[in-house]
């Protein structure tokens, strides 16, 4: 009788302890369910006279490029990423040491600048087509760069790092010394990657592969630069050309329903798999020595991939910047310099943080409430820009009229006027909205690693709770922790319909100075907030693959 | 545990409250203007910095697409601190107007200075500087004599020939909306259909990339904006391309409009329409447009030298508002026609 008191009183707090994380989880992750509900609540009034235009002449052709454009980005990223973080973490090749974190760099570079850069040097009139035709006469046979080929190429290029970050961190962690065991039991070096290296690093890639293709679902900019059309560039046509910002908002929570699904099914497939190690990470396994044909083969992949995905773009912009910097470069630069950085380290920071304290409640007390609860907040990621930062804005409007009135009402005319929507503390909320994904995914991920019995293990010496969050995980953590923080700094460095919208008055930021320049067509003039960007960009991704190295 | 994460939450929330609460911006309290912007920090800055120099008038302000902008200043309401939105596109002010946004002014300086078809029958925004839209030409290709209007680049003997922007460009919706005011929706179908069916390759992203495609021999006409012209002429003065007024309609080029209006909201009313009154008078005309080798609305205001040198023309006379009235249905046309 007692015992089953016992068990059900148990059970009563597990339920209970459940609840409260679920609570908890709820008030952390509110910032990034309220974009989610706004985009939510508009299914409930739907516009259908425009509705039935758009599934008439719309959709079709966009649900059918929209397909194609995120399957080819997200296979060629995983390809590409996965690869290129092989060579580098567990081969040794010509270089090696400097393309380990060179390969990373393309993600400094804003896709919709790399897409403005290759269409100008690669389409009809620009040099390349222009030289062959003086010398052969005809450029007819260069296929196309305005084409669906075209923009994959260009996403590809600029997301793959996503994949290359978290699957080279996956392979330091486990990589080298499940190929040495595969080896051992003689597996050739091919099989032993494709049985056994492969699949124990796959919820990284897969991690890394949603970053990209909730990405190119939400991307604009580099579609635009095509004139490629999507579902991102439906819901902003009909926002600003129809002026339907209702239809816009029931495009994008088709959106969600559609990245909902794969979410769903990538978590089924992979529900029963465990990715722990078995013994001390920081064991290290030789690398594979390449050597001839390979080692060289390796080494011109890798050179590919970092000249066009950065060298020569970044060449193209310093061209531009320099012929230009006259008309703009001065003294404001140093705050346009500080406001990027203060905004994208805090972000990181809070995000890194937050995504810890997530994925480890996500852990500890997992239930169907509380895993759909942070697949809802990280779904930000997958909304358009705009969309996400109206999204989050009108709320805190409606807080801040509220807000106004009290003080209206407790002052009268005296009373100060409050301006939430236009602070930091605003724009921060919303990058958290829109980023918690990218701070999330690699934490997650990296969580996977460590065994429930280090856990148990920890509890049965009475760590538990926040100690053995810090005292155990966190350390364990580190190399997705730092992963998760660099993106997020770099994403936010990029980022311009958030900042554009909720920053305080005259607090410009480079990706500010982006938009002023190319909302008018000035491409040109924009390579120099660009260019300082991708320089910007550089600092962390040096400062993370030295820190993944040491700590693997 | 959770008694533990608790104080350790409350902890950074509070001292992110404190970081932040220097940096909480306050609207009321002053006799600052405030601004919202789409028309860009470098085009209108120096009009900002000029008028509050000339009159000590201080003003603050945010840039953004306009399509923000406007939600924002909805989700404000009253409590809007922006005194006046300022837009590239006339079809940005008329729905600002349309959904109450903006609040008419009784202003006789405004009236004598900017012509009726360029500013709101309300009265509740007005044009400050006329976009222009027409036919860019190829000289070594095309005869300037071949060409007449927009309707007439349908003709069959541009197939293959003609280049046009994306449709998402404002420029086009809104010069399709006043062609859909001119002939009705049926006539402009057949055009938009001619157009799509004449042309030489995919739609552009911008103006700037379709006249490069014009000197590189892609096509032979195309549909700009001439300050596109002008910055790309000034970079290339010996540019193998040229405009052609077109006419749209009876007759006419087709123009569009960087405005203004005073919010609904403005807490300094007075001021706001002192700050757009000043921006009509022909000094600040001159400068509104120049920065930007625009045409002034005021039609007693010269056009930069540079400007002036690509020759005068005649614009439409329809009003600017139907850009907006119309826009939503253009681009419906536009989905139809297969116009990218």
């Amino acid at each position: 009788m007692s015992a089953i008191a016992g068990e059900l009183s148990g059970l009563r707090s597990h339920r209970a302890a459940q609840a409260k994380s679920f609570a908890l989880l709820f008030v952390l992750c509110l910032p990034a369910l309220v974009p989610l509900a706004a985009v939510l609540t508009a299914m409930l009034t739907p516009e259908t006279e425009i509705w039935a235009h758009l599934a008439r002449h719309v959709l079709p052709g966009v649900l059918g490029n929209t397909l194609v454009l995120v399957v080819g980005v997200s296979l060629a990223t995983a390809v590409l990423g996965t690869g290129l973080a092989w060579l580098t973490a567990t081969c040794d090749f010509p270089a090696r040491r400097f393309f380990e974190w060179a390969l990373l760099l393309p993600l400094a570079v804003p896709s919709y600048v790399l897409a403005f850069i290759a269409v100008g040097f690669l389409d009809y009139a620009g040099p390349l087509q222009s030289w062959l035709r003086e010398v052969f006469g005809s450029s007819s046979w260069v296929p196309p760069i305005r084409s669906t080929g075209g923009v994959i190429c260009v996403l590809t290029l600029s997301l793959y790092p996503y994949v290359y970050l978290l699957a080279r961190s996956a392979f330091l962690t486990q990589g080298r010394r499940a190929q040495e065991a595969a080896r051992t039991l003689g597996m050739s070096a091919f099989k032993a990657f494709w049985r056994v290296v492969l699949p124990l690093a796959r919820p990284w890639i897969v991690a890394g592969t949603a970053l990209v293709a909730m990405e190119t679902l939400a991307d604009f900019g580099a579609v635009s630069v095509f004139n490629y059309d999507t579902f991102t560039t439906a819901i902003y046509r009909a926002w600003f050309g129809m002026f339907s910002i209702d239809a816009a908002l029931e495009l994008a929570a088709v959106l969600l329903a559609f990245v909902l699904v794969v979410f769903v099914l990538e978590r089924r497939s992979r529900a029963k798999l465990r990715f722990t190690t078995t013994r001390d990470v920081s064991h290290r396994a030789p690398r594979v020595e390449l050597r001839g044909g390979r080692a060289f083969a390796a080494a011109a992949v890798a050179a590919l991939i970092f000249a066009l995905g950065f060298l020569l773009p970044l060449l193209q912009l310093a061209v531009w910047a320099i012929t230009r910097a006259r008309m703009d470069f001065d003294a404001r630069y140093v705050g346009f310099l500080w406001h990027s950085l203060l905004l994208a380290s805090s972000a990181a920071l809070i995000i890194a943080a937050a995504s810890l304290v997530v994925a480890y409640m996500e852990r500890r007390h997992s239930s169907l409430a509380l895993r759909t609860l942070v697949r809802g907040a990280t779904m930000g990621y997958a909304i358009p820009g705009t969309v996400l930062a109206v999204g989050i804005l009108v709320p805190i409007i409606g807080l801040n009229n509220l807000l106004q009135d009290l003080l209206a009402r407790w002052f009268g005319d005296a009373a100060p006027s409050v301006l939430l929507q236009s602070t930091l503390l605003t724009v921060l909320l919303a990058y958290f909205a829109r980023f918690l994904a990218v701070g999330f995914n690699p934490i997650e991920s990296g969580l996977n690693r460590i065994t429930p019995r280090i856990d148990e293990a920890a509890m049965s010496l009475g760590v538990g709770g926040v100690g053995l969050l810090r005292r155990v995980h966190a350390p364990l953590l580190r190399t997705s922790l730092v992963s998760a923080a660099i993106l997020v700094f770099v994403d936010v460095m990029k980022e311009m319909p958030i900042t554009l919208i909720a920053r305080p008055f005259g607090w410009d930021t480079l990706a500010v100075r982006v938009f002023e320049m190319t909302s008018e067509g000035e491409w040109e003039r924009a390579a120099l907030p660009a260019l300082v960007i991708v320089l910007v960009g550089l600092i962390p991704a040096a400062l993370l693959t030295r820190r993944g190295e040491h700590v693997a | 545990m959770l008694s533990r994460t608790f104080p350790l939450l409350a902890r950074f929330a509070s001292v992110l409250g404190v970081a932040l609460a220097f940096l909480v911006g306050c609207g009321r309290g002053t006799d600052e203007l405030v601004i919202y912007s789409s028309r860009n920090e470098q085009l209108i800055k120096p009009m900002f910095d000029r008028y509050t120099a000339e009159t000590g008038q201080a003003i603050r302000f945010v840039t953004d697409d306009a399509g923000p902008l406007i939600e924002r200043l909805a989700a404000e309401g009253k409590n809007s601190p922006a005194d006046v939105l300022i837009t590239v596109d006339a079809g940005q002010l008329w729905q600002a107007a349309e959904r109450g946004l903006l609040q008419p002014i009784e202003s006789s300086i405004i009236a004598a200075n900017i012509p009726e078809h360029l500013r709101d029958p309300q009265s509740r925004w007005f044009g400050l500087s006329v976009r222009a839209r027409t036919i860019v030409y190829s000289t070594e290709r095309v005869q300037p004599d071949e060409l007449s209007t927009y309707e007439a680049l349908a003709d069959e003997r541009w197939r293959g020939r003609l280049c046009l922007r994306t449709s998402k460009s404002v420029y086009n919706q809104s010069l399709v909306a006043m062609m859909i005011a001119a002939h009705g929706e049926e006539r402009t179908e057949e055009i938009v259909r001619g157009w799509v069916a004449n042309l030489a390759t995919e739609p552009f992203a911008n103006d700037t990339r379709l006249m490069e495609a014009i000197v590189a021999g892609q096509c032979d006409v195309g549909i700009v904006n001439t300050y596109y012209y002008g910055r790309l002429l000034r970079e290339k003065p010996d540019l193998p391309i040229k405009l052609f007024w077109a006419h749209l309609g009876e007759k006419g080029v087709h123009v569009n409009v960087s405005g203004a209006g005073v919010t609904a909201a403005a807490r300094h009313r007075a001021a706001a329409q002192k700050f757009i009154e000043w921006l009509t008078q022909p000094e600040a005309q001159a400068m509104f447009a120049g920065v930007n080798l625009e045409y002034p609305a005021s039609p007693n205001v010269e056009p930069d030298p540079f400007v002036a040198s690509w020759g005068t023309f005649e614009a439409n006379l329809l009003n600017v508002a139907q850009a907006g009235e119309l826009q939503a249905t253009a681009v419906r046309l536009m989905d139809r026609a297969g116009f990218r």
